[in-house]
């Protein structure tokens, strides 16, 4: 897999929503030591740029790597143009600390958005572990939803919610969990992935009844080993960073405005990039109507 | 011709390199130093005087025959002086590029002494730039051993080691976390210094003759641990530099538009962001940039700004970028091309100034440094004159990008799970300073890893050492 001409190959392509699919992606050395809560860099081709995506899940037997991802940039909106036998340039990993699973008793996981992705193998793996998994998936509306069943298996209770309530019950994530932990439910831990706002709500919710929350953070990365520091995470006591440190920290420690505003700082050339690219489609579709 | 004496080789001025314009290198990434043509290389290598002890190979970290690769140029047998250049050092193309002369063989030169040196290293980027479109002289890989050896890392120690071994006949896997071969080489020098096709060549010229296998997106700590390797190969030499960058520790340091050399120097060089959107990977500069530091790193980071705000002016720069540096020009680490190279670029040098605190707008971004005036102490016991601040000197530098080049230490992840190898406080790996042995029984290392950040040809040379004791080992 190192040879000039080497490509790691999409092996099977699931839409799971207009924007959101599912690759399934041929890289033995990387599913051999995978574990939840880590992710890979992806890298499509000569021009490409390194991103992060979380593993959504694993086959050390096939040796393959599920991904799920977001059509949001250049690079995600490229990916998803792929299609089965297609194959990518690098795949890196697995990179980041696993999940810390064991018996905490009851815990929550909640997954928004394309975040239920990397929260199944957290809860399928916290409920094999032996706790009591309640957990909560949540979209903007139900065409983003996904693996319900899937969850629905990893958990001993899902809520499922919708923004504007187009499936499950209407509200925000955080309304069930404040719910429940605030019902007097005692729960070890929270485990929470998804956009960087609405991990930061969660933090909110849980800060006040001293709920241990884990938060999955995806920021700006180029090499995922520790070697540029654009990761890096403001933590109340000093920076660490996403790649070698996490993905995971402890989500009452980040400085969340902080986050928010470096995850913005390429906000401008990622659109550049993004509308390039979609005006380079269109252009290739109507040169082959032609 | 007829032997020139002595005397009427001392008349012989050294030759300048022909550069590209300043005004006009400013806005582009192309090669600064063009190279000697041959006519030139041959009347520069006429200076040699061919020491019977010569001291230019005193100061070669690898010893390469310099006055014999110089009398076989000069004699026109360029086969011969290929020959005699790969007999002590495999990449040559790179070394003549990057090497800090000044301070190794030229600074030994016995013509120094009078006049100028020998260009030794000029004339060793033409024998290597020659060879690569040539290929006069393949290096030839022994009979095979059947022993694995695998390297960790593919920059200029793993890449001389894994070189030297397969020579040996030993068979020769490199693991390279990033998804191309040739580490500081191809992400932290720029193009403009030390184009990346050489390199390409370099590496691929040495890797078809040995059949030595490169497995880049392996993470050793993470894809694979030493202990993995260790069940599968004979012998292991770690050679993966130091990567990790150091901070700054002032307040400030997570606002937007503050960056380690390293993340900007990848952006520029590893990712070619600074042909974004061609390629996807952007990279942002402020007009007025300041760079901390003031080693080899920080005048790569400045002269690379310079040339992204004039691309990206269009020609005319309007923009500002200043070295920040404690100490005095006379201190100044980087190796004295680059330094001369830079000025002449138009960047500005701080000295004797000292950033205490990054400041940022109501956005999180950076509009400005703090910074103090300093004054060098008398020398300390080291012999170093510590730099102090002057008291009530701070003052406001106006800013909008801040980039830290304050040197690296060895990546640690390579590290997971391998708690025997016993490393500094500084995270170095401990390892005998002339085997490259460590701790660890069938494991060596050299380079950065070893020493912290150092310089290209140092990390050769410990790579070249340390495959001797393998290959030693090995053929026990």
């Amino acid at each position: 897999m190192s040879e000039f001409g080497k490509g790691y190959r999409i092996l099977k392509k699931e839409i799971l929503s207009d924007v959101t699919k599912l690759m399934i992606i041929e890289a033995p050395q990387v599913a051999k030591k995978a574990q939840a809560g880590q992710f890979i860099i992806i890298k499509i081709d000569s021009k490409g740029e390194r991103i992060p995506l979380t593993i959504a899940d694993y086959d050390r037997e096939a040796g393959t790597i599920t991904l799920i991802f977001q059509e949001v940039g250049k690079s995600t909106i490229h990916l998803g143009t792929l299609n089965e036998g297609d194959t990518v340039d690098t795949f890196v990993g697995p990179l980041g600390h696993p999940t810390e699973i064991k018996n905490y008793g009851t815990v929550m996981c909640v997954g928004g958005g394309v975040g239920i992705a990397p929260i199944y193998p957290i809860a399928r793996a916290l409920k094999e572990a032996g706790n009591e998994v309640i957990s909560i998936i949540g979209a903007r509306n139900k065409s983003l939803l996904f693996w319900e069943d899937k969850m629905r298996a990893a958990s001993d209770e899902l809520i499922v919610c919708t923004d504007d309530g187009s499936y499950g019950r209407k509200c925000l994530v955080t309304d069930p969990l404040k719910e429940i932990i605030g019902g007097g439910k005692k729960v070890a831990q929270v485990w929470a992935i998804g956009p960087a706002i609405m991990m930061k709500f969660v933090t909110l919710a849980t800060r006040p009844l001293n709920v241990p929350t884990i938060v999955s953070l995806n920021t700006i990365m180029i090499d995922g080993t520790g070697m540029c520091g654009g990761c890096r995470v403001p933590l109340k006591e000093g920076a660490q960073f996403v790649c070698v440190d996490g993905p995971e920290f402890d989500g009452h420690a980040v400085e969340w405005d902080s986050l928010l505003g470096r995850l913005q700082f390429y906000r401008d050339e990622e659109k550049i990039a993004a509308d390039r690219f979609k005006h380079e489609c269109n252009l290739d579709k109507a040169m082959r109507r032609q | 011709m007829a032997e020139l004496t002595p005397k009427e080789r001392m008349a012989i001025g050294r030759h300048e390199m022909p550069v590209q314009d300043e005004k006009v290198r400013a806005g582009n990434f192309d090669e600064v130093a063009l190279g000697y043509s041959q006519e030139t290389a041959i009347r520069e290598a006429e200076r040699c005087l061919q020491c019977k002890k010569p001291q230019c190979v005193e100061g070669c970290p690898v010893g390469v025959r310099i006055p014999q690769f110089i009398k076989a140029l000069r004699e026109g047998k360029m086969a011969e002086a290929v020959k005699e250049m790969k007999a002590k050092n495999n990449l040559p193309a790179i070394c003549g590029r990057v090497c800090p002369q000044e301070s190794q063989c030229e600074g030994r030169c016995i013509l120094g002494k009078k006049s100028k040196p020998v260009a030794i290293g000029r004339l060793e980027r033409f024998v290597g730039d020659f060879e690569l479109t040539q290929r006069t002289c393949p290096l030839v890989r022994a009979k095979s051993t059947g022993k694995k050896v695998a390297i960790v890392g593919s920059g200029p120690a793993g890449l001389t080691c894994a070189v030297d071994m397969g020579r040996e006949g030993h068979s020769v896997t490199i693991f390279e976390s990033l998804h191309v071969a040739g580490g500081v080489l191809v992400y932290g020098i720029p193009e403009f210094r030390l184009p990346k096709r050489v390199v390409h060549a370099e590496i691929d010229y040495a890797m078809d003759c040995l059949g030595i296998e490169i497995k880049t997106d392996y993470v050793i700590g993470r894809t694979l641990t030493l202990k993995d390797i260790l069940e599968e190969f004979d012998a292991i030499f770690i050679g993966s530099g130091a990567g990790l960058p150091m901070f700054l520790r002032v307040p400030g340091i997570n606002l937007n538009g503050v960056m380690s050399a390293n993340e900007f120097l990848t952006r520029v060089n590893l990712m070619m962001g600074y042909l974004f959107p061609e390629y996807d990977t952007p990279v942002k500069i402020g007009k007025k940039v300041a760079v901390i530091g003031a080693g080899n790193v920080a005048m790569d980071a400045a002269r690379c700004s310079l040339r992204l705000q004039t691309m990206q002016s269009g020609g005319h720069n309007p923009g500002e970028v200043h070295i920040v540096y404690r100490r005095s020009r006379q201190e100044v680490p980087a190796r004295d091309e680059e330094v001369h190279h830079a000025e002449e670029e138009g960047i500005i040098f701080d000295f004797l100034t000292n950033p205490v605190e990054i400041l940022g707008d109501d956005k999180g971004a950076v509009r400005g440094m703090r910074c103090v005036k300093m004054q060098l102490a008398e020398p300390d016991a080291s012999g170093r004159r510590k730099p102090v601040p002057i008291e009530g000197s701070e003052f406001d530098m106006e800013l909008d990008t801040v980039i830290v080049a304050l040197g690296t230490s060895p990546n640690p992840l390579v590290f997971v799970d391998a708690a025997e190898l016993q490393r500094t406080k500084h995270g170095t790996v401990i390892a005998d300073p002339i085997t490259g042995k460590t701790t660890v029984d069938k494991v060596w290392a050299g380079g950065d890893v070893v020493t912290g950040a150092a310089t290209v040809i140092s990390a050769m040379g410990a790579g070249k050492r340390a495959a001797a004791d393998m290959h030693k080992f090995l053929s026990a």
